[in-house]
């Protein structure tokens, strides 16, 4: 426990740092409170604001955790088929490149047109946005897969289904969480792009619409405030991810020493 | 019983089927290499083995001894020539050990796969182990063995597969002179346990002469058979046995290293295929 203090120490000072030096700017009037509000301002806009931050978070957090399942899973899928079909991946994959560089500013409004206000078209949005790192690594992860030991299985009698679920399967897996690992950060700002170009009606329309909102109002600290709700929920979902990996494929991180 | 030089082309093929033993007439094997040359790694080869024979490759690197393996487990296909062998399980060099199956699951593997269920299959290899020394060993996984236990793990795989002739390519080749000993004598209690017909690949002459009931001798690139060589002599064997020696310096010999050649250092180091150590003294394979 010592340990892992002492190791996040460096982070700790740093961080002291510049919200130290943040304040003192703020706080000697060079700027306006409602163009850089100072940190002891959003914290106490955080803390009187927790109860409409949080149910906000709630709903920013369901699209993101909704968007990047479906992603991880269309992901994983479409990497395996790639993977297993040479001509679909002749097919498939330069497209999913270019579905990268759609920008979201023009496929929002059409979603919405066509979905209409709500969950989906921001579902969408986040899908685009993930899937295409988790289709990246599960076909690399897939492609790493020694062929040597396909041979082996193959004299083992095992068919070319029996072959994928015991050797190549078990090591996508983990590959695939890696993708939706980088792609969760980005995906939380997607979240915050697709719920502005999708405007809800309604109190508690998500952090996204929240913060442009209060922008737009000058209650500038409440929108930084929501701001660093965001920035935390995209940092908690990275560490659960990279925990999700680690404990989905242990012997990855295992040090190849002999035991005698 | 003489040593025989020529292919035993002549011969009529048996019911190798039936009685779990390899046969190959006269076959010749070219693959392309990166960069589309054709790449003869097997030229008019003729080897057999009957049931519960152990059969020794010995030859130096690139002979095509690789290649021979995966013809007789009937990955590859012979251009040329008949291959008519008992179904064949593979050990490959490397180990390759599933690393997210605890060493009882490796070894049940084709238990499985031929649709026990894993606590049936688990029992199973579990026997094994307890059996082949092995026991307390079920639930590591292969990150926490050595690489002698690796190996014997992924030979108890390729016993449980249940074919009847077991492919075994230089199986000891990375491990350290001592694990390697260990491993040969346990390889040899392991199959007094459970007899199979065995093709044994390895570059290391007096392994093959401890373990086998023949040892044939491959020539660098395009492998040919150079010589076939009897080991008539009672299990277990030592290795500074003076009988051993001497079938250990006709193997030798066959490979144009022989002591009076002077130049066993370079076995030590591996041949690359294609060159020919230049000793002054005729190189024709045996006696």
């Amino acid at each position: 426990m010592r340990h892992r203090v002492l190791n996040a120490l460096p982070a700790i000072v740093l961080v002291a740092i510049l919200l130290g030096a943040w304040e003192l700017y703020a706080d000697s009037g060079a700027t306006s409170s409602s163009i850089l509000p100072s940190p002891h301002t959003i914290a106490q806009s955080l803390w009187s604001n927790a109860g409409l931050l949080s149910h906000n978070l709630a709903v920013t957090a369901e699209e993101v955790a909704l968007g990047l399942a479906l992603a991880l899973a269309l992901g994983f899928a479409l990497g395996v088929l790639i993977h297993l079909s040479p001509p679909l991946r002749r097919a498939c994959y330069p497209l999913t490149v270019g579905s990268q560089a759609v920008p979201i500013a023009v496929i929002a409004p059409l979603l919405v047109f066509l979905l209409g206000f709500g969950l989906l078209p921001k579902l969408i949005v986040i899908v685009l946005i993930c899937f295409f790192p988790v289709v990246v690594t599960t076909v690399d992860g897939l492609a790493a897969v020694d062929p040597d030991q396909l041979k082996l299985l193959r004299t083992l009698d095992a068919s070319r289904l029996q072959a994928f679920r015991f050797a190549e399967l078990p090591a996508a897996l983990p590959a695939a969480i890696s993708g939706a690992r980088i792609a969760v950060t980005v995906g939380v700002i997607g979240a915050y792009i697709a719920e502005s170009q999708t405007a809800t009606s309604g109190a508690y329309a998500g952090l996204g619409h929240e913060i442009n909102a209060d922008l737009s109002s000058l209650a500038t600290a409440r929108a930084y405030a929501a701001a660093v709700v965001l920035f935390a929920f995209a940092i908690a979902c990275f560490y659960t991810l990279s925990l999700v990996e680690r404990r989905l494929a242990p012997w990855a991180n295992q040090s190849r020493g002999d035991l005698r | 019983m003489p040593t025989e030089l020529q292919s035993r082309a002549h011969r009529t093929p048996r019911m190798t089927r039936a009685n779990d033993g390899i046969s190959l007439s006269d076959v010749s094997r070219a693959y392309l290499d990166r960069h589309g040359a054709s790449v003869q790694a097997l030229a008019g080869v003729s080897l057999h083995a009957d049931h519960g024979e152990l059969l020794a490759v010995v030859g130096p690197s690139g002979c095509g001894k690789t290649t021979l393996l995966e013809l007789i487990c009937g990955l590859q296909a012979p251009d040329r020539g008949a291959v008519e062998c008992a179904p064949a399980a593979l050990m490959p060099q490397r180990d390759l050990l599933l690393p997210w199956l605890c060493a009882v699951d490796n070894a049940a593997l084709a238990l499985r796969i031929a649709g026990s269920s894993r606590a049936a299959a688990r029992a199973q290899a579990a026997e094994l182990f307890a059996e082949l020394g092995l026991g307390g060993f079920e639930a590591a996984h292969p990150h926490e063995l050595s690489g002698g236990m690796r190996q014997r793990v992924a030979f108890l795989r390729t016993l449980l597969s249940g074919k009847p002739v077991l492919c075994l390519d230089e199986p000891f080749g990375a491990l350290d002179a001592i694990t390697r000993a260990e491993m040969q004598a346990w390889l040899g209690r392991a199959l007094q346990r459970e007899p199979r017909t065995v093709v044994l690949v390895t570059h290391d002459v007096e392994e093959a002469v401890v373990l086998a009931d023949r040892v044939a001798v491959l020539s660098p690139r395009p492998g040919r058979l150079r010589a076939e060589i009897e080991v008539d002599l009672p299990r277990p064997r030592s290795r500074t046995d003076a009988a051993v020696l001497a079938l250990r310096e006709q193997a030798l010999t066959a490979l144009g290293l022989g002591a009076a050649a002077g130049v066993e250092v370079g076995m030590a180091m591996g041949i690359d295929a294609g060159t020919r150590m230049n000793t002054g003294i005729e190189t024709e394979p045996g006696p």
